[in-house]
C-alpha cells in the first residue's frame, strides 16, 4: 500500500497536518442494474491532456481547479502527463498511461462482455490542489452533469 | 492529494446518482474523507494499477473495484483493501 513515508520529510510534515475534507454524511448510489449492462466513465487525477489541450496550470495557488474532457476515442499514447507533482515517481505513467487511465483495459472488458459499454468520453484533472474550495464549488459539480447528462451508470476514479 | 481530490468528485457523482468506485492510495486519507467506495491498492504512488504494461495486473485491479460495486449488501463507506489473488500481481514495482 501507498504509504506518507515514500514522501520526503517536509511533504509528510505537511500531509500529518493538513486539514483533510471529510464527507459526512456518505452518499449513496448502489447499482440500479448489472455491470455488464452499465455505461461506465473514467475519472484520472493524474493531470493528462490531449496534445491539442492546454497542460494543467501549476502556477495556480492551491491547485489548477479545471478539467479536461478526454475522448474515449483517444490513442493513449498521445496522452501528456501534465501533472505537476515531484514527489512521485513519473516513469511508470509515462511508459504506460493505463497505470492511471486504462481505458485500454476497460475496452478490453467490453469486448469481453463485463462491463457494457464505455462512455464516450472521460475525464481529467491534475489532483494535487491543496485549496480544493474552488474545485469543489464549481468544477465538481460540472463534471457530474456531464455524466448525468451522458447517462453514466459507474465512474471508476483512478488517483495518482 | 490526489486522493483527496478523487474522493470529493466520487461523493458528488454519488448525490447524482452514479455508482463510483475509487482506487485509493493512502488507507489513512480515505479513512479521513471517507469517499462511498473506496479499494485501497499496495503501490507506490505514481502507480495506482500496479505496472506499467503489466495488463494482467491491471485488469485484477479493476476487476476487484467493480465487485465492490456489486456487492449488494454493503453500506457506505466500503473501504477495502485489494487482495492479489495470484503470486505475479503481488509484485510490486520499483519504489522511487
Amino acid at each position: 500500500m501507498g504509504s506518507l513515508n515514500e514522501f520526503p520529510l517536509k511533504i509528510r510534515l505537511f500531509l500529518r497536518m493538513y486539514p483533510w475534507r471529510r464527507i459526512d454524511l456518505v452518499p449513496w448510489a448502489p447499482l440500479a442494474k448489472p455491470v455488464k449492462e452499465c455505461r461506465i466513465g473514467l475519472v484520472s487525477s493524474a493531470g493528462f491532456v490531449t496534445p491539442e489541450q492546454a497542460p494543467f496550470d501549476d502556477s495556480i495557488k492551491g491547485g489548477d481547479p479545471s478539467f479536461r474532457e478526454i475522448s474515449g476515442e483517444i490513442p493513449l499514447r498521445t496522452l501528456r502527463d501534465t501533472h505537476r507533482s515531484q514527489s512521485f515517481d513519473h516513469t511508470g505513467l509515462q511508459q504506460d498511461p493505463n497505470l492511471a487511465f486504462p481505458v485500454d483495459r476497460l475496452r478490453e472488458m467490453v469486448e469481453a462482455k463485463r462491463i457494457g459499454s464505455l462512455n464516450g468520453r472521460h475525464l481529467s484533472f491534475m489532483g494535487s490542489i491543496v485549496a480544493p474550495g474552488r474545485f469543489v464549488r464549481d468544477t465538481v459539480p460540472e463534471m457530474a452533469r456531464i455524466f448525468v447528462r451522458d447517462q453514466v451508470n459507474l465512474a471508476l476514479f483512478v488517483p495518482v | 492529494m490526489c486522493n483527496q481530490a478523487v474522493c470529493l468528485v466520487a461523493a458528488e457523482f454519488e448525490r447524482q446518482g452514479i455508482t463510483t468506485v475509487v482506487i485509493q492510495l493512502l488507507r489513512e486519507v480515505a479513512e479521513k474523507v471517507r469517499p462511498p467506495r473506496a479499494l485501497f491498492v499496495p503501490f507506490p504512488h505514481g502507480y495506482p494499477l500496479g505496472t506499467p504494461n503489466a495488463p494482467e495486473v491491471q485488469r485484477a485491479v479493476i476487476e476487484a473495484a467493480l465487485r465492490l460495486c456489486e456487492n449488494p449488501s454493503s453500506s457506505p463507506p466500503v473501504l477495502v483493501d485489494f487482495e492479489p489473488t495470484k503470486p505475479s500481481l503481488a509484485s510490486r514495482p520499483p519504489t522511487h
